[in-house]
């Protein structure tokens, strides 16, 4: 039951995007297209819950034993970028029809700051190995929600007449705050 | 001469957040006070002036295969160093912008800045890009964080600006607030920009918008890839 809790909290209530301010420039960058965001939707939970597990390993048998806490930002960074690396090669390999899906959108989630936003902040909040590749499942999947409820609005955008000033990401950015206050309604639900 | 101009540019032509659209998570973030916004500024000018100045130091050394990593590396290292710096020495800073320090190495002025300019530019070309692009942000994020503290808590830097009858709009420090404030300033940026154009009788782009997911340097690949899956 508390599992559920935290998954319903970190996907609806705490979003990643709307609620924690992280992942803003994919989140804005591509959500042109409902298929984009789909796209890279996809390819961040993957990457978020592969990432969470190897970073909450390294963190719990390397880092904290030899007293190297300090190391945290580096040494994760460098974790998720290798992973993301080694996931690429994998996937190109091994299933090739995923690759042509998820490819192109892998070299830029190392810059993702919702990754390591994620890594980190398991850390911080000290959950059990379980409980933090959830947590990374569902903020990935509340990263995929807002992508793609954002790629459906600016489609219908493209049709509608705006002040010339206010087209592109002013617009992208105005209904990222109304998304926003509509998220805040489902506090209560859990926190 | 041109170090000065390189300097500057940050300052207005090139406004990080407002007129390139870097950067855009901590300038959300981290902008619910003006006193905030200014901290935060201060540690991403100290990480971009000297990541500059180390990878135009060592650009011929890196080979251009792994230079992301390799900048990454270097940021990284800076990061921690902010890190522990602030422990130090500015501990309810540190606790107030909370992930969000270690956070500044994956901010896409860090590595749009080495990748587009240290990478390519002299020593001291590059310190003067760092050192304006990192005031440029500053500046905005204390700008905005200002707006914010004064419409949603009605004071600024922690002195109480507005008379007493004020009610603060709870809104403005929260999310949404931050997100729609940001938008009215981009806004408001394009406006200024096209009545400038106007005036010198040009036709001009809206800046926001022609960067879209190029926006970020760390994204440039998201631009590219996007087209790639169209051409597919």
């Amino acid at each position: 039951m508390e599992i559920f809790q935290l998954f319903i909290a970190a996907v609806f209530v705490n979003n990643i995007v709307l609620a924690q301010y992280l992942g803003n420039c994919p989140y804005l960058g591509c959500s042109k297209e409902r298929g984009v965001a789909l796209g890279m939707g996809s390819a961040v939970i993957f990457v978020i819950v592969v990432s969470t597990f190897f970073t909450w390993l390294m963190q719990r048998c390397v880092l904290d034993p030899l007293g190297l806490g300090y190391l945290q930002t580096i040494v994760f960074i460098v974790v998720i970028a290798a992973l993301v690396q080694f996931v690429e090669m994998f996937l190109k390999k091994m299933l090739p029809p995923l690759y042509a899906a998820l490819g192109i959108f892998l070299p830029l989630i190392t810059t993702n700051c919702a990754v390591m936003g994620v890594a980190i902040l398991v850390q911080r909040e000290e959950y059990d190995l379980l409980t933090s590749v959830l947590y990374g499942l569902a903020s990935s999947i509340g990263f995929t929600l807002a992508l793609l409820l954002m790629a459906g609005i600016r489609e219908r955008l493209d049709t509608c007449r705006l002040p010339k000033a206010m087209a592109g990401t002013p617009i992208a950015l105005i209904m990222a705050g109304l998304m926003s206050l509509a998220f805040m309604g489902f506090k209560g639900m859990a926190n | 001469m041109s170090v000065l101009k390189e300097f500057t540019k940050g300052l207005w032509k090139e406004l990080p957040p407002f007129r390139l659209v870097l950067g855009l998570c901590p300038t959300l973030a981290v902008t619910n006070s003006a006193s905030n916004g200014l901290g935060m500024g201060a540690a991403v000018i100290f990480v971009l002036v000297l990541s500059n100045m180390i990878i135009s130091m060592v650009r011929h050394i890196i080979p251009a295969k792994v230079r992301i990593a390799c900048f990454i590396v270097i940021a990284a290292s800076l990061v921690v160093a902010v890190e522990l710096l602030m422990q130090a020495y500015a501990y309810p800073l540190y606790e107030r912008l909370g992930i969000f320090v270690p956070l500044i190495v994956v901010n896409c002025i860090i590595l749009g800045r080495a990748e587009a300019f240290a990478a390519k530019n002299g020593v001291a070309a590059s310190v003067a890009d760092g050192l304006g692009m990192g005031l440029g942000f500053t500046m905005s994020l204390t700008f905005l964080g200002s707006i914010r503290e004064v419409l949603g808590n009605g004071t600024w830097f922690g002195m109480a600006v507005m008379p007493e009858s004020f009610e603060p709009l709870r809104i403005m420090v929260q999310a949404p607030g931050a997100f729609i404030c940001l938008g009215l300033i981009l806004a408001g940026m394009n406006m200024l920009n096209f009545r400038q154009a106007r005036r010198r009788g040009e036709q001009a782009e809206a800046l926001a918008q022609q960067q879209g997911c190029g926006s970020c340097g760390g994204c440039t690949a998201c631009g590219a890839g996007a087209r790639d899956a169209q051409a597919q």
